[in-house]
């Protein structure tokens, strides 16, 4: 899946290592959150990148004190109608202070990518043809935002008040 | 009423083109029609039986005339020259061409008014009492913060995909006219022991096919922590609400299934954290949209009209409608004027473009341009001079707008039901007409006095079955219509659900048992009661002797 970042398509240094397949050696990889969590110590050991990835029925509360460790949180969306990884991504940018990658993985496309962005994404698995234009599509649809959060874009009430 | 600023006027231009942009997506194959599908309702457009129908906001049912000829024109033009008000104070169009949206909401856009989370998992049109700012028994009024939790609310990043929909009514009156109680989050202003004004929150009411009465989680919410405390309930469910399946998906199943103590400790632990933060309402913020409600220039004056008083006195029709459909007024002099959009015989809520555009030269003439929608289907012109009422009445009776029913059985809530809606199991409108028409009497109606009585065309309970006085919904009983009967509902500060009175009815045993029921009430009551309060006092028991009994 083509990986998209400031609006522009990049190499993917991360791997999926799913279940209890062999981690490589140097590659960046990405675990679920359950290999996380019995492995934590061997992971933590090695120097090549590491993310975790949640379902979106996993809680960040599950890795809040590791974040340290972590250079990507990869957040699901099984289907696109499920949101709970809207609120995932907004507590760890806000309640966890997490600065590293928040990456939207699953059924993610042109029309969820305005709120993904305010819900502190910042990188995303992309279904598209053209995942740039598509990007380019989402900035200019919408820049009129009421609620404010984490990616501290300006709400319509502080702009009034400028 | 509020009006858009240029902010508020640009967002809604920004959604009417990415709606149009996402329909020539859908058109190209580009989105599937499982991703489209949320786009389209979170848009207000439902795929009917019969057509596409369209669901317009009438934010907590304030509506100026502008709004409603332009109401009136798209019914002409592009519907077939009526409209539906709703039970969340809306307006519904039920013979909408796709081909036709782009234009309809720019249509909309030119006098502020969309679709946007009329439908679809979202936060839905905030509701309200009807006669806020204007009610005897108010104690503050609450479209101030109608208006706040609209702009939070619209578009929120982090609940457009909710587990299911969410719904959200406000009262600030003693008397509660707005359901609160049956609302995934209800609010009750009131002032603390220190006149400190806040909401008392309920959450987990509902209706549909598992209906709940809302529990209070919360006794007072300063009304500045008001986004704040209900960011931190949304965010409780938007991560623990159900999703395997769509009819566990409502925050009332979640609250009931963990008990509402458990869910309200989950919300402050999230409260704790949110707030005094960034969505702690500024004061200027607050005063600046509290200005867009300044009451009108009333004239001071008398509170009896002689004028009035006479006319009464030599006009019988006249005095009849003023005895049910007035209401009382803060400022003296003025009363609220209930106009009944449920005629006898008629589909309750329906309204032809020709009587919108007389009521918006009404509205112009007689009520400082605006009025108000009901969650009872009904317009309310909320600021009339006791002196000019009679006048009103004289224009309102040609145009078939005086029906004088407010709270009477007649004045029923009902849903489309399957001669529309692609849910329903039994004919709801037609059925309506019919009990109507069973009770049209007027004499014999106020002699009944009031009765809600709501019907839905199925369990899903868009007519609000489960709270009215008398309750009927319509099931699917081996390929045929089925009627089920149940009393004891309310949807007020008392509010009740009702319980099913026993078999179900056809169409006309149907009618027969509501008036069994009325018969019995009739029988058995007691000085001043009303029929809630003798049901309340004597169970079912008596009525359901008298409704199956047997033909001797």
């Amino acid at each position: 899946m083509p990986l998209l970042k400031d609006g522009k398509l990049t190499d993917d240094p991360f791997v999926y290592v799913d279940g209890d397949a062999e981690i490589p050696a140097d590659r960046a990889i990405i675990v679920p959150l359950a290999r996380w969590k019995s492995d934590r110590d061997a992971l933590r050991g090695r120097s090549a990148g590491l993310g975790v990835r949640l379902k979106s029925d996993e809680s960040p509360a599950e890795i809040a004190d590791d974040l340290d460790s972590l250079a990507v949180v990869a957040l699901d969306f099984p289907v696109f109608k499920d949101g709970r990884s809207y609120s995932s991504a907004r507590l760890l940018r806000e309640r966890y202070g997490y600065q590293g990658e928040v990456r939207a993985v699953g059924d993610v496309g042109l029309e969820q990518l305005h709120f993904m962005q305010r819900a502190g994404f910042d990188a995303f698995e992309i279904d598209s043809d053209d995942p740039e234009k598509d990007w380019q599509t989402a900035q200019g649809d919408v820049s009129i935002w009421y609620q404010p959060t984490g990616d501290g874009r300006p709400t319509v009430a502080q702009q009034r008040k400028s | 009423m509020y009006r858009y600023d240029e902010y508020d006027r640009e967002f809604v231009e920004q959604r009417a083109k990415q709606f149009a942009r996402q329909v020539e997506r859908r058109l190209a194959g580009e989105l599937s029609e499982e991703q489209f599908l949320p786009l389209r309702l979170m848009n207000g457009l439902y795929l009917q039986l019969h057509a596409y129908m369209l669901r317009i906001n009438v934010p907590y049912g304030c509506l100026n005339t502008t709004q409603l000829r332009k109401l009136a024109h798209i019914a002409r033009v592009y519907d077939k020259g009526y409209g539906h008000w709703t039970t969340r104070q809306n307006m519904q169009f039920n013979w909408i061409k796709l081909d036709d949206m782009p234009e309809i909401l720019l249509e909309l856009a030119s006098v502020e008014m969309h679709g946007i989370q009329s439908s679809g998992n979202c936060i839905r049109n905030i509701t309200a009492d009807e006669y806020a700012g204007v009610a005897a028994d108010e104690l503050e009024d609450p479209r101030v913060y109608c208006e706040l939790l609209r702009q939070w609310s619209s578009l929120h990043p982090e609940f457009s995909f909710l587990p299911r929909k969410f719904k959200i009514a406000i009262t600030g009156a003693r008397h509660d006219r707005a359901a609160v109680l049956a609302h995934d989050i209800g609010l009750r202003l009131h002032e603390n022991d220190s006149g400190e004004s806040g909401f008392e929150v309920f959450v987990g009411g509902g209706l549909g096919r598992t209906p709940f009465v809302g529990k209070s989680i919360r006794d007072f919410v300063a009304t500045r922590d008001i986004l704040a405390y209900c960011e931190a309930v949304l965010r409780v469910y938007n991560q623990l609400g159900r999703r395997d399946n769509k009819f566990k998906a409502r925050i009332k199943i979640l609250v009931h299934e963990m008990g509402a103590a458990a869910f309200a400790e989950l919300v402050e632990k999230e409260y704790e954290f949110i707030k005094d933060g960034a969505l702690e309402l500024a004061k200027e913020e607050v005063e600046r949209i509290r200005m867009h409600f300044a009451p009108p220039a009333y004239e001071s004056l008398p509170d009896v009209s002689p004028a009035l008083e006479s006319q009464k006195a030599e006009d019988t029709a006249f005095a009849t409608w003023c005895k049910n459909q007035l209401a009382a007024h803060k400022q003296p002099g003025y009363a609220i004027v209930n106009i009944s959009c449920t005629p006898i015989g008629k589909p309750p809520g329906d309204i032809a473009c020709d009587q919108m555009e007389a009521l918006a030269d009404l509205a112009d003439e007689f009520n400082f341009g605006e009025l108000r929608v009901t969650h009872n289907q009904n317009l309310v012109f909320t600021d009339i001079r006791k002196q000019d009422l009679h006048a009103l009445w004289q224009k309102l009776v040609p145009l078939g707008l005086s029906t004088p029913n407010h709270g009477l059985i007649t004045d029923t809530i009902c849903c489309p039901g399957l001669d529309y809606c692609a849910l329903a199991n039994a004919r709801s409108i037609p059925l309506a007409e019919k009990i109507s028409e069973r009770f049209a009497d007027q004499e014999r109606q106020e002699e009944i006095g009031e009765i809600y009585l709501n019907l839905s065309g199925c369990i899903n309970a868009c007519g609000h079955h489960h709270v009215g006085h008398i309750g009927i919904v319509g099931v699917d009983k081996k390929n045929s219509e089925l009627y089920q009967l149940m009393l004891g509902g309310s949807a007020d500060e008392n509010a009740s659900l009702g319980k099913i009175l026993g078999p179900g009815f056809d169409e006309d045993g149907i009618v027969n048992a509501v008036e069994k029921v009325v018969d019995t009430y009739l029988e058995i009551r007691e000085e001043g009661e009303k029929f809630i309060d003798t049901y309340r006092r004597v169970g079912p028991g008596p009525f359901k002797e008298n409704v199956y009994r047997a033909p001797a």
